[in-house]
């Protein structure tokens, strides 16, 4: 890095401290969102994975290059877009399974709500007529 | 109460569902009649129960599957024997339930019949239009080999199922665009079905479904489906349960 012209370093220096920050950012929010309870722990465990890996190459010089290189990649970076698309795609995938389990779940509930209403219906509309059947032995009870 | 009953799909169909169960009352009296009112937002619901069915109203549009689903639980936990699925909109003409039944309750191994409207000696009824052709016979190609058995008509929706076929609907049907799913479902069950020839109408009233690149993903959808069935377990227990039943029913 000393190879590096000083205004370049210094461009470098606050990049990493603004990587930091947005990781830390992340973190933040991510625990925010929890303590609201608008975010579930169980789906907020990748994201906090998300925040802390960030904030650890950020802060950890070497760590990237370190691990690019014993990977057999020899741009950082491109091992950094790898696992962050990898990451990307294991995130989707684990929402579309979530959405397949909501929608059957809600289905079931749709058809057992509809199975329930008419039930009621028939229940209901069964007294009603109970009703109207004893009705007029009243009234003839009354007028004797 | 009847042991038999009639499932009626209906989405938006106030103008053909009132004669279709005045039909289904005439030609079929020992079936009683359930209409699927898959959140109409007309007066499908009203209608049909003036008109003196059963009706069970989704709380939203769940879709073919999901309501003909929650019709064969209404079959199953009513303790129904035989269920019949007729489509709301007069496709389907309720004089050949007859049919269905006489032919389902002839062979006791057998758990679902289905109308087929390319059976040989069907008659110039109505049959689809031309590209929706080309797609079911493609759909019968492919049942027809993995069934080892021959299949004309994958997607018509008018079959009936015996007390097993009406079990296993209830507990697993596909969700969207289910016949040809269904015959897949029934096969990977070691059930037996068979097609007897039927005379459809064209629709009275309502839209269909399946329409413009909707097609496309049916198509592919429903390939999909079918393939993945082939990977699924074909339990032995079953088969046995049925070959026990034939026994009994002998």
């Amino acid at each position: 890095m000393s190879s590096f012209p000083a205004p370049a370093l210094a461009a470098l220096v606050s990049q990493r401290f603004g990587v930091i920050a947005v990781a830390i950012l992340i973190c933040v929010v991510i625990f925010e969102l929890i303590r609201r309870k608008h975010l579930m722990e169980r789906y907020a465990i990748l994201w906090f994975c998300l925040g802390i890996s960030t904030l650890v190459l950020a802060a950890w010089k070497g760590l990237l290059t370190t691990l690019a290189h014993a990977g057999g990649i020899y741009y950082p970076p491109a091992a950094l877009f790898a696992v962050a698309f990898l990451f990307v795609l294991a995130l989707l995938l684990h929402f579309s399974i979530v959405l397949s389990r909501l929608s059957d779940q809600n289905k079931i509930l749709a058809q057992r709500l509809a199975l329930l209403q008419q039930r009621l219906d028939e229940k209901e509309s069964a007294e009603g007529e109970e009703n109207k059947e004893q009705q007029p032995v009243h009234e003839s009870s009354r007028a004797s | 109460m009847n042991r038999h009953l009639a499932i009626v799909p209906a989405h938006n169909e106030a103008g053909a569902i009132a004669s279709t169960i005045a039909s289904i009352h005439r030609w079929a009296p020992d079936f009683d009649v359930l209409v699927i009112d898959d959140g109409s937002t007309d007066n499908t619901g009203e209608l049909a129960a003036a008109a003196g069915a059963k009706v069970l109203r989704m709380p939203y549009n769940l879709g073919i599957g999901g309501g003909m689903q929650a019709g064969y639980v209404y079959a199953k936990e009513n303790g129904y024997q035989v269920a019949v699925q007729v489509d709301g909109d007069g496709q389907h003409d309720p004089r050949q339930i007859g049919d269905l039944l006489e032919c389902l309750q002839a062979d006791p191994g057998l758990n679902m019949v289905t109308g087929s409207r390319f059976l040989d000696d069907g008659g110039e009824g109505f049959r689809s239009s031309a590209a929706r052709r080309v797609g079911i016979r493609i759909f019968a190609r492919v049942l027809s080999a993995i069934t080892r058995q021959k299949v004309t008509d994958p997607t018509s929706g008018f079959r009936m199922t015996d007390r097993r076929g009406i079990e296993l609907f209830a507990n697993d049907y596909p969700i969207d665009y289910p016949e040809v799913e269904a015959i897949m479902l029934m096969h990977t069950h070691r059930l037996r079905s068979r097609e007897i020839p039927v005379v459809m109408a064209p629709r009275q009233t309502g839209e269909s479904t399946i329409s413009g690149a909707g097609s496309v993903y049916y198509m592919v959808k429903v390939l999909l489906a079918v393939f993945v069935a082939l990977f699924r377990k074909r339990p032995i227990r079953e088969a046995a349960a049925t070959s026990a039943a034939i026994e009994q029913a002998r």
